[in-house]
């Protein structure tokens, strides 16, 4: 179920990466994290440089992540949230608003600063609701896919050649010593945040559920399709409703309420209480507790993940020679890494890095297709065998 | 050389494949899990038999085109050789995981069937294979240009878009038959599979005369697909009820409550 959003962002990327030329063009500009220029006159000196930027990058990540996660054990949210806060209004209203500028450009496409800043408001605004507060899942959803596909942008713009392969390198090995060294960054985040028993912020992480919608059915009551029962119906019909919060369905299964009030004044009350419950779950059962399955609590994978997915499916198509060939495979390889990482999530069932085996086989297939699938193929096509 | 082309080339290439995978596989997770996993094994077989080809290309003769050419045969008769040993391999890991995927998912029935898992491989192979040998010529067929200008065929698209559908679905096909013979232990089916794909792509090596590579290809197509369809259980009686929509075992067990 994570193939879907996945792959969408790759789609976003690679199509953006073919149609506009903005993203591929080498301006000279480089981000502050990488000052070593690659156009350089050695093979010897290009590969220090993109060493240096690499190791520059990593740096800068890895203290940020420190500090995030310091700030995060010692309760310092306001200032989380609001670090999260301008960097989504900057991804949301900035970034978004170059990306538009780019497209219109691409596309002839002659437009007014007024309809733009109409635009660019409402998206942004929108984006930052959906994300830090609340809004429809798929709304929520989409928004995070299309700031990772925007970041991912960035960085296939602003990243030289070779510094690019050795950070996404450099950064799987990195996500793997976070997550599983039991003094890793990224491992207490998650162990604070589950002690705690709370979610880890929105902004950082695409779920496959409504992870909010738990509360909302303890606090507010939700609305049913049958508003006409009698109020006491209501009382244990809310009961019941708290103890499925994540369906979202209003189907009362064929027990409409005349039946059931029928029932009542035949039988006495027959739907569970709290109370009735509580009773029967402090007794000892024989059968071990079921676990949740995964279409209630869903399937998480950080943002980050997709952002370097997307940019190894980016770049490839960007560079490679074997074009959509490279493309294709670097896409089928991710999804078997992630497909593998998902595996290992059902028998370990504890957090686990998303990036090395994705990216692990995403270069090895890069590299292996661009030189040698690429010449096969195209003498291939060349005489018009068919393998 | 328009998007004509292209968009006609794409759905004659593609469109049955995409066709099976949005009515039949797209709706459960696991059967998209199996395909790509498919696509995958196709991949890695396609990655080891080019490096043979290319460490063969290295030490050999670069200026002698007929030894190219005799080197490409080479390497299209172990591309396909090791195809389909990846095939046997996929089959032999999807056994192996079947009885975990049992264990692990504590009910008493497969969630899915080995049939299942032999169509679903077999389009994953498909898939890969159909998109590896034509989507280079698509993505060229939407820029300028004139086919056949120096003197080569004129048909060169649209042959390739029939050729990668036959493969595609000749793939479905070879999944279904393989490992329906694998699990009676029928190891003339197996080589038989073998054999109709080998000859398949040296029928291709008759191109440009399409009619001698194309003609031959649909046939071992069409009696492929009458294979596979009485090897995974069909019959005339099985296909007449489905025509006319009087089959309730399958009425039944696709009948979603809406």
């Amino acid at each position: 179920m994570l193939f879907v959003p996945v792959t969408l962002c790759m789609v976003v990327v690679v199509a953006t990466i073919k149609s506009v030329s903005f993203y591929t063009q080498n301006d000279g500009q480089r981000l502050i994290y990488t000052p070593f220029p690659e156009d350089t006159d050695t093979v010897a000196q290009r590969a220090v440089n993109s060493i240096l930027n690499a190791t520059i990058m990593i740096t800068v990540i890895i203290v940020m992540t420190l500090v995030l996660v310091l700030l995060y054990k010692y309760r310092c949210y306001k200032v989380i949230q609001g670090w999260l806060f301008l960097s989504s209004l900057l991804l949301l209203f900035f970034f978004s608003y170059i990306y538009l500028k780019e497209v219109f450009k691409t596309y002839n496409v002659a437009m007014d600063y007024f309809t733009l800043a109409v635009i660019i408001w409402n998206f942004g605004v929108v984006g930052m609701m959906c994300i830090h507060w609340k809004g429809p899942l798929r709304l929520q959803q989409a928004y995070l896919i299309m700031i990772s596909a925007l970041m991912a942008l960035v960085f296939i713009k602003y990243l030289p050649e070779w510094t690019a392969w050795l950070i996404l390198a450099v950064i799987s090995v990195y996500d793997l010593l976070a997550v599983l060294c039991p003094k890793g960054p990224l491992r207490i985040l998650v162990e604070t945040a589950q002690e705690r028993n709370e979610p880890i912020f929105p902004a950082l992480i695409y779920s496959s559920t409504m992870v909010w919608l738990v509360n909302m059915a303890d606090t507010d009551r939700p609305k049913r399709n049958s508003t006409d029962a009698a109020s006491p119906q209501q009382e244990t019909a809310d009961a019941v409703a708290s103890p499925a919060p994540s369906s979202l369905s209003q189907d009362d299964g064929g027990f409409t309420p005349t039946w059931v009030n029928q029932q009542q004044h035949q039988l006495g009350p027959i739907q569970s209480t709290e109370d009735t419950r509580r009773e029967i779950q402090e007794m000892p059962s024989a059968r071990p507790p079921v676990d949740d399955d995964d279409e209630e609590r869903g399937v998480k994978l950080g943002l980050g993940d997709f952002i370097f997915y997307s940019m190894l499916v980016g770049k490839a198509s960007a560079t490679a020679s074997g074009d959509w060939n490279t493309t294709l495979a670097c896409f089928v390889a991710i999804l078997i890494g992630l497909c593998l990482t998902l595996l290992l999530l059902a028998i370990f069932k504890k957090a686990l890095p998303a990036l090395p085996i994705s990216i692990f086989f995403g270069l090895v297939f890069y590299f292996a297709t661009d030189n040698l699938v690429q010449p096969f193929m195209d003498r291939l096509a060349l005489h018009q065998f068919y393998i | 050389m328009t998007a004509a082309v292209f968009f006609g080339c794409t759905f004659i290439a593609f469109g049955p494949a995409i066709a099976l995978f949005l009515f039949t596989i797209a709706r459960e997770p696991l059967r998209v899990i199996f395909l790509i996993a498919g696509a995958f094994f196709w991949l890695v077989s396609l990655l080891l038999s080019s490096l043979v080809w290319f460490i063969s290309v290295q030490i050999s003769n670069k200026e002698s085109a007929a030894q190219q050419k005799g080197l490409l045969i080479f390497g299209v008769v172990l591309s396909v050789l090791l195809q389909e040993t990846f095939r046997f391999a996929y089959y032999k890991l999807l056994k192996k995981a079947n009885e975990g995927l049992l264990a692990l998912s504590q009910e008493e029935t497969m969630p899915i069937s080995i049939r299942q898992l032999a169509y679903v491989s077999g389009l994953g192979f498909g898939f890969m294979s159909g998109a590896f040998s034509v989507v280079n010529i698509l993505a060229d067929s939407v820029g300028p240009g004139t086919v056949g200008i120096h003197g080569d065929s004129q048909h060169y698209f649209l042959s390739s878009a029939f050729m990668t559908m036959a493969i595609i679905l000749l793939h479905m096909f070879w999944g279904v038959v393989f490992f329906d013979a694998c699990e009676k232990q029928r190891w003339w089916a197996v080589a038989a599979v073998v054999i109709s794909h080998l000859v398949v792509s040296c029928l291709t090596f008759q191109n440009p005369e399409y009619i001698a590579s194309l003609v031959p290809t649909y046939v071992i197509l069409f009696l492929m697909g009458i294979w596979a369809f009485y090897s995974a259980g069909g019959s005339l009686r099985n296909l007449k009820l489905c025509l006319t929509c009087k089959d309730k075992d399958f009425l039944l067990a696709n009948h979603r409550p809406r």
